[in-house]
C-alpha cells in the first residue's frame, strides 16, 4: 500500500517535508493552458465536510514542465501528475509531453470546471495511445452506473483508477442565504465523503479487478484499513493534509502492524454483499 | 516547515467585546510579527487562521473575534484543554522602519501588541465600531482611540511609515494614503501552508495565495 497526497491537496515546493512523507506525490491537475482558477472566496467549511471551488488553478502545462516539474525532480519523490483538459487531445498532448514519472491520473471529474465534453473512456483511449505510462483514471462517484465507468475506462487502456473525486455541494451564509462561494458550488470533501469512497471502491473493484487508489475522507489508519478491505491498492490523503500536515507519519503509526495484504478485498467476501 | 504541537489553554480573558486565548508556548517560536497560527477549533474540520497578539515568557496569546463556529470554539476553551497549534505561517511585517506608525481597525488590532513590543515605541492609532470594542485598545496602551462613526484613517500622519492590519475598507483606504504601508490582509483558509490554494487574493493583477505572498504585503 502506497500512501499518497490526493491531487489539490498539497504543494510539494512550499511543503517538500510533507510530500517526502508521502509514499508518492500527486501534482495539482496540469491544464494544457494556465488557469488563475476561481475568484474568492473558494472554501467553506460545513459540519461533516469541506467545500472547494479553486477551479484548476495552475500554472499550464509549458511552464509546468519547464519550471515546477524539475524542481519537483529534486525532491526525490515519486511523481503521479495528474492531467486534466477539456477535450481528449488536451489530456493526450500533456500525457505525450511526459515521461520517466510514477504515473499519470486523469481526472475526468473535477466538479468546478464544465464537464468534459469527451467521454471517459474516449479520454483515457487518446492518452492510451501516446503514453506508455501508468495511466489511472479519476471519476467521480456520481456516475448513475460507476460500474459501467470503470469498465469502459478499462477497456480503453486505463491501469488503474483513482476513486473517488469530491462530490457538489453547496454552503449558504447563515443570515442572508447567499452562496459562501463565489462560484456558487463546489466540491465536497472530508469525513462525509468516505461511506461514497467506500462503496466507490467497492463497485469497481468488483467490476474490474483493477489497481485502485482510494481516497475520500481519511483522516485516520481505520480509515486506510477500510478502503483496503473494499479493494483499494493505494489510499491517497485529502482534506485531513490541511489541518494536520503530520497525517502521513500519523497514520502509518495507526496502521501499525496491521497485515494490509490480509485485509485486502474482505469487504468482498461477504455473500451479503451487493455491488 | 514551522513545527505543529498540542499546546494547553492557560488562559481565557475577555478583553471588551474579544477574547484574549493564551496557550502554553511549548517548542512553538513566536516568530515575526504578522506571521500566524492555524489553530484546531474544537470539533470542527478545519484550524482557524490567527496571528499572534502576544508572545509573554513561554506563552503566545490570540485576540479572538467570536464570530462563527470555529471561533466561538476557540473562545469557549478553558484552562488546561489542549489543541493543535501549528506555525509560525507566512510573511510578517518587515521590521526596519524608522518612524513606524502601528494603526489598527477592530480585531484586526490582533498583531499590533507584539509588533509594538518588537519595534520597541511606536506610536498606535486604533478604531473600532463601538465602546466596547474599543476596551480591547486596553492591550495597547499608549493608542490613540476613535470609535465609530469616526474612522481610524483620521488619525494617520502621512509622514509615518504605516503599519496596518483591519477590515478590507480600512486597508484599502491605507494604501490609498500612503504608498508603501505594509498591510496585514484576511483571507479565509484550510491550511495556511500553501496546500489548498483556498486563500487566493489579488495581488498586483494575479491571484495569489495569501498564506504563502502574505499575509503581510506591501501597498503599490
Amino acid at each position: 500500500m502506497r500512501l499518497l497526497n490526493a491531487s489539490g491537496c498539497l504543494d510539494a515546493l512550499t511543503a517538500p517535508g510533507v510530500a517526502r512523507s508521502l509514499d508518492g506525490f500527486v501534482t495539482k491537475t496540469i491544464t494544457p493552458l494556465p488557469r488563475e482558477g476561481n475568484a474568492p472566496p473558494r472554501i467553506a467549511e460545513t459540519a461533516y465536510g469541506m467545500l472547494n471551488a479553486i477551479g484548476l488553478a495552475n500554472p499550464g502545462r509549458e511552464r509546468f514542465l519547464a519550471e515546477a516539474l524539475p524542481q519537483l525532480r529534486e525532491l526525490g519523490v515519486p511523481l503521479w501528475i495528474s492531467v486534466g483538459g477539456f477535450v481528449a487531445a488536451d489530456y493526450a498532448e500533456t500525457c505525450a509531453a511526459l515521461e520517466d514519472v510514477e504515473a499519470l491520473e486523469l481526472n475526468l471529474s473535477c466538479p468546478n470546471v464544465d464537464e468534459a465534453a469527451d467521454s471517459a473512456a474516449e479520454i483515457v483511449a487518446a492518452c492510451r495511445a501516446v503514453t506508455a505510462l501508468p495511466l489511472y483514471a479519476k471519476l467521480s462517484a456520481a456516475h448513475p452506473d460507476l460500474s459501467e465507468v470503470a469498465r469502459a475506462v478499462a477497456a480503453a487502456g486505463a491501469d488503474g483508477l483513482s476513486l473517488v473525486n469530491t462530490l457538489r455541494g453547496m454552503a449558504l451564509h447563515p443570515r442572508t442565504h447567499e452562496p459562501v462561494l463565489a462560484r456558487g458550488q463546489g466540491g465536497l470533501s472530508g469525513p462525509s465523503l468516505k461511506p461514497v469512497a467506500l462503496a466507490a471502491v467497492h463497485t469497481c473493484y468488483a467490476a474490474t479487478k483493477l489497481p485502485i487508489v482510494g481516497m475520500g475522507g481519511v483522516a485516520a489508519g481505520r480509515d486506510v484499513v477500510d478502503l483496503v478491505a473494499c479493494g483499494a491498492r493505494d489510499v491517497a490523503l485529502g482534506t485531513i493534509l490541511f489541518s494536520d500536515p503530520d497525517a502521513p507519519t500519523r497514520v502509518r503509526v495507526e496502521i501499525g502492524d496491521a497485515d494490509l495484504d490480509e485485509v485486502f478485498g474482505t469487504a468482498h467476501e461477504s455473500a451479503a454483499v451487493h455491488a | 516547515m514551522p513545527r505543529r504541537e498540542r499546546r494547553s489553554v492557560t488562559g481565557v480573558e475577555r478583553v471588551g467585546a474579544y477574547t484574549l486565548l493564551r496557550l502554553d508556548r511549548g517548542g512553538l517560536e513566536p516568530g515575526v510579527p504578522g506571521q500566524f497560527f492555524m489553530l484546531e477549533a474544537p470539533g470542527r474540520l478545519l484550524p482557524r487562521a490567527l496571528s499572534l497578539c502576544q508572545a509573554s515568557p513561554g506563552e503566545l496569546a490570540f485576540l479572538l473575534d467570536a464570530v462563527g463556529p470555529g471561533t466561538e470554539a476557540l473562545c469557549a476553551l478553558e484552562p488546561g484543554e489542549r489543541i493543535h497549534v501549528f506555525g509560525p505561517l507566512g510573511n510578517g511585517f518587515r521590521l526596519d522602519v524608522e518612524r513606524p506608525l502601528l494603526v489598527g481597525g477592530g480585531i484586526g488590532m490582533a498583531p499590533l501588541p507584539y509588533l509594538a513590543t518588537r519595534l520597541g515605541r511606536a506610536p498606535a492609532v486604533l478604531g473600532f465600531r463601538s465602546e466596547r470594542h474599543a476596551e480591547a485598545a486596553a492591550l495597547l496602551p499608549d493608542a490613540e482611540v476613535v470609535v465609530e462613526p469616526r474612522l481610524v484613517t483620521e488619525l494617520i500622519d502621512p509622514g509615518y511609515e504605516v503599519l496596518a492590519c483591519g477590515p478590507e475598507p480600512m486597508l484599502h483606504a491605507v494604501a490609498a494614503m500612503c504608498p508603501g504601508a505594509q498591510l496585514a490582509w484576511e483571507a479565509p483558509m484550510a491550511c495556511g501552508y500553501g496546500a489548498c490554494y483556498g486563500c487566493a487574493v489579488d495581488v498586483d493583477g494575479e491571484l495569489k495565495r495569501l498564506c504563502v505572498e502574505g499575509p503581510v504585503l506591501e501597498a503599490a
